[in-house]
């Protein structure tokens, strides 16, 4: 017998037996958080995933396929001028970063190749912030309010420390950039106003769909509200000319696809959710039907659902069991105890808020269900911006990246403004609001 | 003829890999594949966007998966 080949799985049977062994299933607590878990899942599969999250899927696709990334990096380069190369920075993080493995390379390649640190420092703080999956995600579970937020908070700040970093660290010699980025031209077949157009009735309909019902009961936004399918379906109709026109999908595929869903609505009207899932589905089979940039448009969509779904799945019930559901509470994590340490809106409670979400690792869009829970177990308004500031622009493992491209004396500084800049923000969002 | 993949491990650079290894096979071509994954040399060949794709130490493509028929084209098979 030997047990050295066989350790991996004799430690791994030892530790499952063990956890089995101490699991306390009879301990109320913990199962009112297993139950927690659960429920939380449901609530975000039957509140968020249809309307939500599907529609932020394609519209993340649209973006990776139409929009030129080309474009936007040639703003990057060393001969890019200083102002354009921070706005553009600070905003592109929409276009270029919906996947969160692209931060880094492109991080480095701005440092070392490109504007040098402070916009390379501006794009990897705002980066994974405002790109349009988080944005969405943020305002509909956690609050309009904290969406924006979130989005003004990153942008200006990724400005102001990325301005800090290049006062505090300038740079002596550009002879080691003469290489110039080297990005091959992509062959675009659409012109930039048919992308912005097709893009921009996909957001309508993701706002659309999304519309919460206001607090009064007249005015603009309630008539919207009350509207908001009927616009919807007129959005949709814009969106089939797209599809036609833009696109150059063919004809005969897109009417099949109206039909179906005007048919579905005049069988269904009381349940516009069917009418949009077959709507949903019916564009799926025709963009797979096609060739070309449409085919190239669902691939990538399903490539961020694959991606992102289990993570997020992961997350919510992560979330659930250690912080428990709205409304109910009842995770593993006593309340009592995470409102002693961020409750209220003190300084000291941003101080740890940005210090922990500085240090912690959030997978794409989990920061979002911990968050919500967080603050159901009586998290601060002002704590809970700092967290969601500092948590996914950085985090131990990714620092430890940093480290390697810039340093241990410039990745310190970086941690530090973060954390200094997520508390101040929070701090002062939370006097506010 | 050299292949190099540049990419840190994200999802696409593992679909980019498989994608030249089933063109390898198909075609019966006799290339070899590299996998360029440390951060400062996929920086040396210039790239923001990453999967990069290098046929004999040029870039072909960087920050997507490029068509099939275009890696054809740039392999020199019709």
């Amino acid at each position: 017998m030997n047990w050295i080949d066989e350790r991996k799985k004799l430690i791994g049977f030892l530790a499952i037996f063990l956890f089995i062994y101490f699991l306390p299933v009879d301990v109320n607590r913990f199962n009112d958080a297993i139950n927690g878990a659960f429920k939380l899942l449901k609530w975000y599969a039957n509140e968020h995933v249809i309307l939500c999250l599907i529609p932020s899927f394609f519209i993340a696709g649209v973006i990776t396929v139409f929009v030129s990334q080309t474009a936007v990096i040639k703003y990057f380069g060393v001969s890019a001028r200083k102002w354009l190369a921070y706005l553009v920075a600070s905003i592109s993080g929409t276009v270029l970063a919906v996947c969160s493995c692209t931060i880094l390379p492109m991080f480095s390649g701005i440092y070392k190749r490109g504007a040098g640190i402070g916009p390379a420092i501006t794009f990897l703080y705002s980066g994974p912030a405002i790109n349009i999956l988080s944005i969405m995600l943020t305002a509909r579970i956690i609050g309009f309010e904290m969406g924006i937020a979130r989005v003004i908070g990153a942008i200006i700040f990724s400005v102001v420390i990325g301005l800090i970093m290049a006062s505090i660290f300038p740079e002596r010699n550009k002879k080691n950039k003469v290489k110039q980025f080297n990005n091959p031209e992509m062959e675009t077949s659409h012109d930039i106003w048919q992308t912005a157009l097709h893009l921009l009735i996909l957001i309508f309909i993701l706002v659309l769909v999304n519309w919460r019902k206001p607090l009064v009961d007249h005015g603009l936004w309630h008539l919207l509200y009350t509207a908001r399918w009927l616009v919807t379906a007129f959005c949709g109709l814009l969106l089939a000319l797209s599809l036609i026109f833009i696109l150059k999908i063919r004809q005969i595929h897109v009417v099949i696809v109206v039909l179906a869903v005007l048919f579905t609505a005049l069988l269904f009207p009381q349940f516009p959710l069917v009418s949009f899932i077959v709507a949903v589905i019916g564009i799926s089979i025709i963009l797979s039907m096609s060739s070309g940039d449409p085919q190239e448009w669902i691939s990538e969509t399903w490539g961020f659902a694959k991606q992102i779904l289990p993570l997020l799945a992961a997350g919510v019930l992560l979330a659930g069991f250690l912080l428990g559901i709205p409304d109910e509470r009842g995770g593993i994590i006593p309340a009592e105890w995470i409102y002693t340490k961020v409750g209220g809106n003190t300084l000291i409670a941003n101080i740890f808020a940005s210090v922990v979400g500085a240090f912690m690792y959030f997978a794409t869009l989990t920061e979002i269900p911990i968050l919500q829970g967080l603050m159901n177990n009586g998290m601060g308004k002002g704590p809970a911006l700092a967290l969601l500031l500092a948590g996914p622009a950085i985090s131990l493992p990714n620092m430890l990246v940093i480290r390697g491209v810039i340093g241990n004396r410039k990745t310190i500084v970086f941690v530090l403004l973060v954390i200094m800049m997520a508390t101040m923000s929070g701090w002062i969002y939370g006097s506010i609001f | 003829m050299i292949i190099k993949i540049l990419g840190v491990g994200c999802p696409k650079c593992k679909n980019l890999e498989k994608l030249m290894l089933t063109i390898r096979d198909r075609y019966n071509l006799k290339y070899e594949i590299q996998k360029v994954t440390d951060l400062d040399d996929i920086m040396e060949y210039g790239i923001l966007m990453t999967p990069g794709l290098v046929i004999n130490e040029e870039v072909k493509s960087a920050g997507k998966i490029p068509k099939e028929k275009e890696i054809l084209k740039w392999l020199g098979v019709e």
